[in-house]
């Protein structure tokens, strides 16, 4: 048997002291968090209202609904679900087709290779940061005071809190752009938007693509929640039959809503492969 | 000038590449004009079915600016800005129902998270323990996030009863969903090595998860929570609009009921509130990060 020799821990204690001695203020900052944060949630159970009567009484009450849920049965009203369904599909693919063409000038504008210049390019971000900060649902409550109730007003509303999202995304890929086949196309005697079309935007296409795909796929389910505040699709069923107690109706509709969402997903990740896919390779 | 020398091809040899370039260009731009085509008729086809009517937006688009300019117009005809008190009359109030707000996403982002961080060594290829715990799993959480956080408000509100409760319990179980499947990525991007270490001493599945997955990951763990809970403050803010707590509530009665300069000062306090958030998160998270790398 071989020996392995143990240093000795006085020694080691002598040789490392931050190791082995460490101030008070670190090893007590980790306790003091978690009781600041356990502090902060115990508080917030009691402001918010939360006892273990409510708790009880609502969780018998959830048992009951998700009873009375089973089996899904749309009743007589499955046409008029399928073409809600259509319409929230059409709402996400048109919002968000309408926010990336929208955005993509934009963050042009907003990229750091293209306008070097901070004081133009600081109120665009935070132009489209304030865009972003506000929910897609209080737009459509905007939109539906300008074009009224419908699934009009739910495209334009996710069309502009997209907007703010997909510029700041699509500035990022096109800062994230390789300069060197911009200043190959500058070589060759490119203007300003030949080194855009031909060096930049083969570049970054293909993962503007991708985000843009994704976001029709997490559209769909905003899609369908615009529609509680009356702004048409699927969502306006899914309140309407909450609100009346049609629990069979109601998981019907979520069923119908995770299903169209599982599709999408699908498609979308086969239509990303095939755009991003070979490029990958390459 | 120096002249550099281009040899050339010889012309038959030329050719075929040349036919070659051109097929492939060619293929491309078919490939290219069938999908445009694609999905402009898709684009139609959607227009169609979400009752697009062009004209609307044209004739009632001067609506949506003179919306802006209604809701940054007081009472008396004047701009918001040139009287801040009146503008801002209800700050009291909204302060404290944004604060409602925030303790909603706190609180429904840190329990999600819990169980999130419970749930998720189960469903990770790498640390599951059987793979039918793992599909029932997964499949749990697909469910908690495909479903809108804002659809389980509206039932919760039904059992739970009027109230911020509805809102946290929505938060949560839409949480568990998108930070477990955050978590669960992340366990299966991990080093074996250390788990295998830990097992050869004999220790059990909580052993090996606590002291060989948990130090890998809890950096980004800690990462995805922070940006969860700044995405659960955007969502806890329109709660109120199916009566789950919050400011959402006294933000619809605004819409709804045309009191427009209170429209603009409440979204200022979100998008401000929202602000604060952002930049606290990422803070936070710049130092966790640093942290690890110091140490």
């Amino acid at each position: 048997m071989t020996k392995v020799s143990i240093p000795e821990p006085e020694g080691l204690r002598a040789r490392y002291p931050d190791v082995f001695e460490r101030p008070a203020s670190a090893r007590l900052a980790w306790p003091l968090m978690l009781l600041v944060a356990l502090a902060i949630f115990v508080f917030g159970l009691v402001h918010l209202g939360f006892s273990p009567w409510r708790m009880l009484n609502g969780l018998h009450q959830l048992g009951w609904i998700t009873l009375m849920m089973l089996p899904p049965n749309p009743g007589s009203s499955l046409p008029t679900y399928l073409h809600a369904l259509g319409e929230t599909l059409s709402i996400a693919l048109l919002g968000t087709t309408l926010a990336a063409v929208f955005a993509l000038p934009v963050s042009l504008l907003a990229a750091k290779n293209i306008v070097p210049s901070n004081i133009f390019r600081f109120p665009i971000r935070r132009f489209l940061d304030t865009i972003r900060g506000v929910d897609t649902l209080i737009w459509a409550l905007v939109w539906i005071n300008v074009v009224g109730l419908g699934p009009f007003a739910g495209v334009l509303a996710i069309a502009v809190s997209d907007f703010g999202a997909l510029g700041k995304l699509f500035s990022e890929a096109i800062e994230g752009a390789d300069r060197k086949q911009v200043e190959g196309i500058r070589a060759s005697g490119g203007n300003a938007l030949h080194e855009i079309r031909f060096g930049l935007m083969p570049q970054v296409f293909p993962v503007i693509a991708g985000q843009v795909l994704y976001f029709i796929e997490s559209n769909t389910r905003s899609a369908t929640i615009i529609g509680i505040v009356g702004a048409g699709g699927i969502g306006l069923q899914l309140a309407e039959q909450i609100r009346v107690l049609e629990w069979q109706k109601v998981s019907f509709l979520i069923l119908m809503v995770l299903i169209a969402v599982a599709v999408i997903d699908w498609i979308s990740s086969k239509l990303r492969f095939a755009i991003i896919g070979p490029r990958a390779v390459v | 000038m120096t002249t550099t020398a281009v040899s050339i091809l010889p012309g038959q040899q030329l050719a075929a590449l040349n036919e070659a370039y051109g097929k492939a260009v060619a293929r491309r731009r078919l490939r290219f004009t069938l999908a445009t085509a694609v999905f402009c008729t898709a684009l139609i086809i959607a227009a169609i079915g979400a009752d697009v009517n062009l004209r609307t937006l044209f004739t009632y688009f001067g609506h949506f600016v003179s919306y802006f300019d209604r809701i940054l117009t007081l009472d008396d005809s004047h701009r918001v800005w040139t009287n801040i008190p009146e503008w801002l009359w209800g700050w009291r109030k909204w302060s404290l129902l944004l604060g409602e707000t925030i303790l909603i996403s706190y609180v429904g982002t840190l329990s999600g998270a819990v169980i999130g961080f419970a749930l998720n060594f189960l469903a990770a290829e790498n640390t599951s323990p059987g793979p039918w715990t793992r599909f029932t799993i997964k499949r749990l959480m697909e469910f908690c996030r495909t479903v809108p956080d804002i659809v389980f408000a509206l039932i919760f509100v039904i059992a739970f009863g009027l109230g911020p409760m509805a809102g946290v319990l929505a938060i949560m179980i839409h949480s568990i969903g998108a930070l477990g499947k955050q978590y669960a990525e992340m366990v299966e991007n991990i080093d074996m090595k250390p788990v295998e270490g830990v097992r050869s001493t004999g220790a059990g599945w909580i052993s090996c998860m606590r002291f060989a997955v948990l130090p890998q990951v809890a950096a980004g763990f800690a990462s995805y929570t922070l940006l969860r809970f700044e995405i659960n403050v955007r969502s806890a803010s329109v709660m109120g609009f199916v009566g789950a707590g919050g400011i959402g509530l006294e933000l619809i009665t605004a819409i709804r009921k045309f009191y427009y300069s209170d429209v603009s000062a409440i979204l200022l306090m979100i998008i401000l509130t929202v602000f604060v958030i952002d930049i606290g998160t990422g803070w936070i998270r710049g130092r966790l990060f640093g942290g690890e790398r110091r140490s």
